[in-house]
């Protein structure tokens, strides 16, 4: 059907060329350009200038804490999500819908209500936070708050891409392999997992890329505290505020060569699944 | 095999984590909560007090920073930010701490010289190259030939400052006449080319966008301006009378007791009336109250009548409920 519709379109030269060059020239200003700028501001004052700003101290501990939050993002996240889709696509048992729902809180709301959600609840005036402050715990303004927001609106990603595999895939394999007398633990690791292996990295892509460039939510708790709560996003408008465009766009390029590399992994990652698929299909074929 | 890395991953993170908060706990730490922009001031003065400090009592103090709005940065310290002492370019967001918080005495203002706000500025003019306008006072901004940028009062004290001063101005020069001052002003707004949301903003829209023959913030930041964009080519025009632009401090005392910093904390805030230090101050373009500094630094700020919150509107209460309250004076000038 598709292709028949596009042919179609591409029977009169003139609608296929203005439309391509349409799309070349909107990709090309909306996204080529802006990107290809981010590193022509960031080397402005040469490779020297790039690599004075990017060993700044509090550049350097903006990295570290971004990639620390990661570190523990991504593991939290991954355990989360398999466990998530696991039971609601092998289970059946009351309110399994609304579940499926509830996972997708974290995406329609936006990060900074996120944010603020937990400031209520932790934050020093917050029920659970006044508690807090009295046993001397500091949640909010600090990177355990950081992580909390940041696991907060990273926690669909996994989940996400798992259950609709899951769910096509089916439990036949599953069932075959109880019956064979797997315990729960190989079934898991010998079946299930070789089967999800892509989408899961998939998911932990995503995570991973959300993560790290995290500003809504993790502005609201972070406290802006240099040298200690400041996320790289932070930081670059930090630096851009001071009117150090430079620096600001330096730490901004480290962003995008994460979106970069991740846009990579993401294409490669597409290409296996698509490979395990169309291997699937010619197995049930 | 795909557990135990991420375990290990895990551990290694909580490590680096933990290992990152103890490793400052040797020495003595002081937060800082301070208004954006202001963090070369302060990374300075910081390393001017860390001397002193060192020389006084033998301890080594180093001085954490945290930047942002300030009315946003006072919000946090209400919601549990321990800062230490905190450094604003707004009165009311200090007030706030005490009337949200109750983290601050009442009379906190009386705590130190000069009203608690040991440096001061104004609101001045930048012009384009030669000043092709001839742009000298409030009442050029009303001209319809000129037309001036700065950023909306509705959300941004920068903004809020330029509008009071211009009112200032308006009833000095009608001696007070009500109905004129408004229509002065409403002018004045009238002839506003962009209102950005702050400060930051508005630069973007004078600078790279070329809009505006004007563009008003305080007269600290202007020079910042000009070293940020040299090409330019662009002047300081200080008006003859401006606002008194106080930029207050506090310790914040429940939380600099909790944190056992009080001593230090005071001694930090204490430390920024000092000669050396309003010296460092006037070198970023502060108005400083230190005689002998401002005998030194004469020539850089030009001589002008600063009216103060009280003048103009009674107190900042008065403020914003006259001008900035919603439907409030500010709102009906606006309507064109």
């Amino acid at each position: 059907m598709q292709t028949r519709a596009s042919l179609r379109v591409g029977d009169q030269p003139w609608v296929k060329w203005s439309l391509i060059s349409l799309a070349l020239f909107i990709v090309g200003t909306l996204l080529i350009v802006p990107l290809v700028a981010i590193f022509v501001q960031a080397f402005g004052d040469g490779v020297q200038g790039f690599l004075t700003n990017i060993t700044d101290t509090y550049t350097l501990h903006a990295i570290s804490l971004t990639l620390l939050v990661a570190a523990l993002t991504i593991p939290l996240n991954l355990v989360f999500g398999v466990f998530l889709a696991w039971l609601v696509t092998r289970f059946e048992f009351p309110g399994r819908k609304l579940l499926i729902t509830l996972i997708d809180i974290p995406f329609a709301v936006s990060p900074v209500v996120a944010g603020l959600l937990y400031l209520l609840l932790y934050g020093s005036n917050g029920w659970l936070g006044s508690w807090l402050m009295d046993q001397d715990v500091q949640l909010m303004f600090s990177w355990p708050g950081i992580l909390m927001v940041t696991v907060f609106v990273t926690c669909p990603f996994v989940a996400r891409e798992l259950i609709p595999l899951m769910q096509q895939q089916g439990k036949e394999e599953e069932e075959a392999g109880v019956t064979l007398g797997a315990s729960g633990w190989q079934l898991f690791r010998r079946v299930t997992l070789p089967n999800i292996q892509w989408a899961l990295i998939y998911g932990v892509v995503l995570t991973n890329a959300r993560a790290m460039g995290e500003f809504g939510a993790v502005s609201v708790v972070s406290g802006n505290i240099r040298g200690e709560t400041n996320t790289l996003p932070l930081h670059v408008e930090l630096l851009y505020q001071d009117y150090n465009a430079v620096g600001a766009f330096t730490s901004a390029s480290l962003l995008a060569g994460i979106a970069l590399i991740t846009l990579f992994v993401k294409s490669f990652v597409e290409w296996r699944q698509a490979r395990q698929r169309r291997v699937l299909d010619e197995v049930s074929e | 095999m795909k557990l135990v890395k991420h375990a290990k991953s895990v551990a290694l993170a909580l490590a680096i984590g933990l290992g990152s908060s103890h490793s400052f706990a040797a020495e003595q730490t002081l937060l800082n909560s301070s208004y954006d922009i202001a963090r070369e001031l302060f990374a300075s003065y910081n390393e001017h007090f860390a001397a002193v400090w060192k020389e006084k009592t033998g301890n080594t103090v180093e001085v954490r920073q945290s930047h942002g709005g300030s009315s946003r940065q006072a919000q946090a310290i209400i919601e549990g930010l321990r800062a230490d002492v905190v450094t604003y370019n707004q009165v009311t967001d200090v007030d706030i701490l005490h009337t949200r918080g109750k983290l601050i005495p009442a009379d906190w203002r009386d705590q130190l010289p000069n009203a608690s706000s040991p440096y001061y500025s104004t609101m001045a003019y930048l012009v384009r190259k030669g000043n092709p306008k001839g742009v000298s006072n409030w009442d050029d901004l009303a001209r319809d030939d000129v037309s001036s940028v700065f950023p909306n009062p509705k959300t941004s004290g920068n903004g809020r400052y330029t509008y009071l001063a211009a009112y200032g101005y308006a009833q000095k020069a009608f001696e007070g006449d009500e109905a004129k001052a408004d229509e002065f002003v409403k002018t004045f707004l009238s002839r506003v080319a962009v209102f950005d949301t702050g400060g930051r903003g508005a630069t973007t829209t004078f600078v790279e966008r070329g809009i505006g023959d004007v563009l008003i913030t305080f007269e600290s930041e202007v020079n910042n301006i000009i070293a940020e964009f040299p090409d330019h080519g662009f002047e300081v025009v200080v008006p003859k009378v401006s606002f008194l632009a106080e930029f207050p401090v506090a310790v914040v005392e429940r939380h600099a007791t909790r944190n056992g910093n009080l001593e230090l904390a005071k001694a930090y805030l204490d430390e920024l009336y000092s000669e050396d230090a309003q010296r460092l101050l006037a070198g970023f373009n502060y108005r400083v109250h230190n005689e002998v500094v401002q005998a030194e630094f004469a020539d850089q700020f030009p001589s002008v009548e600063l009216l103060t919150i009280e003048e103009i509107a009674g107190s900042w209460d008065d403020a914003m409920s006259i001008h900035f309250a919603n439907g409030a004076k500010l709102d009906q000038l606006q309507r064109r």
